[in-house]
């Protein structure tokens, strides 16, 4: 579904993805892992073309995103993105962040999105938040809907950075259980986290990035009861988990 | 002291070239800053949308030129360029002359104003638009203006303020507005010192009422969830 050739990003004179090479198939639970600053938001975001890459391709579903000729904004929605900051929009009430996007593109009218976004608010037991502002959320719940608000679109690939870093741990245990959930359904995810423990219940492959570069790959037991390379070896005792 | 001020306001219906003035500075005062929104508003988009796509490097690079000429020139050399130079040979209302020049200046100003106030928002918000599938345009209309407008109406009212006070430039290319008023009058009085308080008084009285309705604005849309 999602295919990415030496995928090179430079900002200035640094380079910051190196020649990266990643497929991803249907219902795959991607993680992504590796120490800070090792470009792995940088990777999401040159996926659904937020930042423009230096070199290589994407490829979704066999469209070329980086083109000129690719309307990338009826790609992107069938890529959601969920960040580490909710990226809430402050001044909208819960449903009307949810339904903003489905109505002002037209793909639902109105009360069709009222109503599916009520279903899903309902599911992960938000609904009586509905009527509030995002400030008068918790974190937790914030990124709730901040997922849902993606969710809304049908995406076929959802792309979470590091979605439970600002949470303290209750909060980040509703979130990560609303991703696991997802991933029971098939939606094919991609990660990036550090929480290993939900790496290894949660994923089906693993990707150990350093430097701008991939440097490992596979199932999350290689990755983590058998690792490799030494950045690996030394990633993972650093973390100590 | 009675005398003079009867002979400054009375005497020949002499408050009506005052009211003539308020009228006039405060037309001009409000299309040139409508005129002012306009342009900044057209400007401010331009480079805003440059400056997250690099697209428009020309429209880019005149409205950069724009700004940076009419902020570094002084307003009265504008008019005069305006009046002198551009509609010398052409029969114009000096009124429409005023509210171009002041408007054409303000648009700067203004431009400055609501790029600033969109750069305020948070670049997440934009990210978060585009990974919703949203186009610039719609993530501008219903996402950064609608937070954006938080910081720039109260900056609108006191460019209005401030326009309000620079019309008194006018005079020197003969619009009739407060200050000139006061002028005339003296002119026949010949006694400046009354005609001058009057204006100056009607001046303050305006810009404490703008900065009051500024400040209660303000208030305002602090209270509005941000
Ligand atoms: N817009 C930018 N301009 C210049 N450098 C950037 C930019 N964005 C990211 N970088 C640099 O690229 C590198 C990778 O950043 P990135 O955010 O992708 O790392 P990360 O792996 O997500 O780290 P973290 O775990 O801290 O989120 C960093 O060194 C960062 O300083
Ligand atoms: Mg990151």
């Amino acid at each position: 579904m999602l295919v990415v050739k030496n995928l090179s990003k430079r900002f200035g004179k640094t380079t910051v993805l190196k020649n990266i090479n990643l497929v991803v198939n249907k219902k795959d639970r991607v993680a992504i892992i590796g120490s800070s600053g090792c470009g792995k938001s940088t990777l999401l975001r040159c996926i659904n073309q937020i930042e423009t890459p230096s070199d290589g391709k994407v490829l979704f579903e066999g469209i070329p995103l980086n083109d000129k000729e690719t309307d990338i904004n009826k790609i992107r929605i069938k890529m959601g993105m969920v960040f580490q900051q909710f990226n809430l929009f402050p001044h909208l009430k819960v449903i009307d962040n949810i339904i903003l996007a489905p109505v002002k593109l037209g793909i639902l009218k109105k009360d069709e999105a009222i109503k599916k976004a009520k279903e899903l608010l309902n599911k992960i037991g938000l609904s009586e938040k509905i009527n509030n502002y995002p400030k008068e959320l918790s974190g937790g719940q914030m990124q709730r809907v901040a997922i849902i608000r993606a969710l809304m679109l049908d995406p076929e690939l959802m792309m979470f950075d590091e979605p439970t870093s600002a949470l303290d741990p209750k909060m980040k245990l509703e979130v990560l259980d609303l991703m696991k959930d997802l991933g029971k359904t098939g939606l094919t995810m991609i990660v990036v986290t550090h929480e290993m423990q939900f790496v290894k219940d949660f994923a089906n492959r693993v990707i150990f990035m350093e430097n701008g570069e991939i440097i490992e790959e596979g199932s999350p037991k290689d990755i983590f009861n058998n690792p490799k390379s030494k950045e690996l070896k030394e990633f993972l005792e650093n973390i100590c988990i | 002291m009675l005398d003079s001020l009867y002979q400054t306001l009375i005497y020949d219906n002499r408050y009506l070239y005052f009211l003539e003035g308020l009228k006039n500075t405060l037309i001009i005062a409000f299309f040139a800053v409508i005129l002012g929104i306009i342009i900044g508003i057209i400007i401010s988009l331009i480079r805003n949308y440059h400056d997250k796509t690099n697209k428009l490097k020309i429209l880019n690079f005149l409205a950069k030129c724009y700004v940076n000429i009419i902020r570094g020139t002084p307003v009265i050399l504008q008019l005069m360029i305006i009046y002198y130079v551009i509609f010398a040979s052409v029969d114009i209302n000096i009124i429409i002359v005023g509210i171009l020049a002041f408007g054409i200046n303000s648009g700067a100003y203004v431009s400055e104003i609501i790029r600033a106030g969109i750069n305020s928002i948070d670049k997440g918000q934009l990210e978060a638009g585009y990974s919703l599938g949203l186009n610039y345009s719609k993530i501008m209309r219903f996402i950064i203006f609608p937070q954006a407008i938080k910081n720039i109406l109260p900056a609108l009212g006191n460019e209005f303020i401030t326009l309000l006070k620079e019309t008194s430039v006018g005079a020197y290319i003969g619009i009739v507005e407060l200050t000139k008023a006061s002028d005339i009058i003296a002119s026949r009085t010949y006694d400046y010192f009354l005609p001058l308080i009057v204006v100056a008084i009607i001046y303050l009285l305006l810009t404490i009422v703008l900065s009051k309705l500024v400040n209660l604005m303000e208030r305002k849309l602090d209270n509005v969830s941000s």
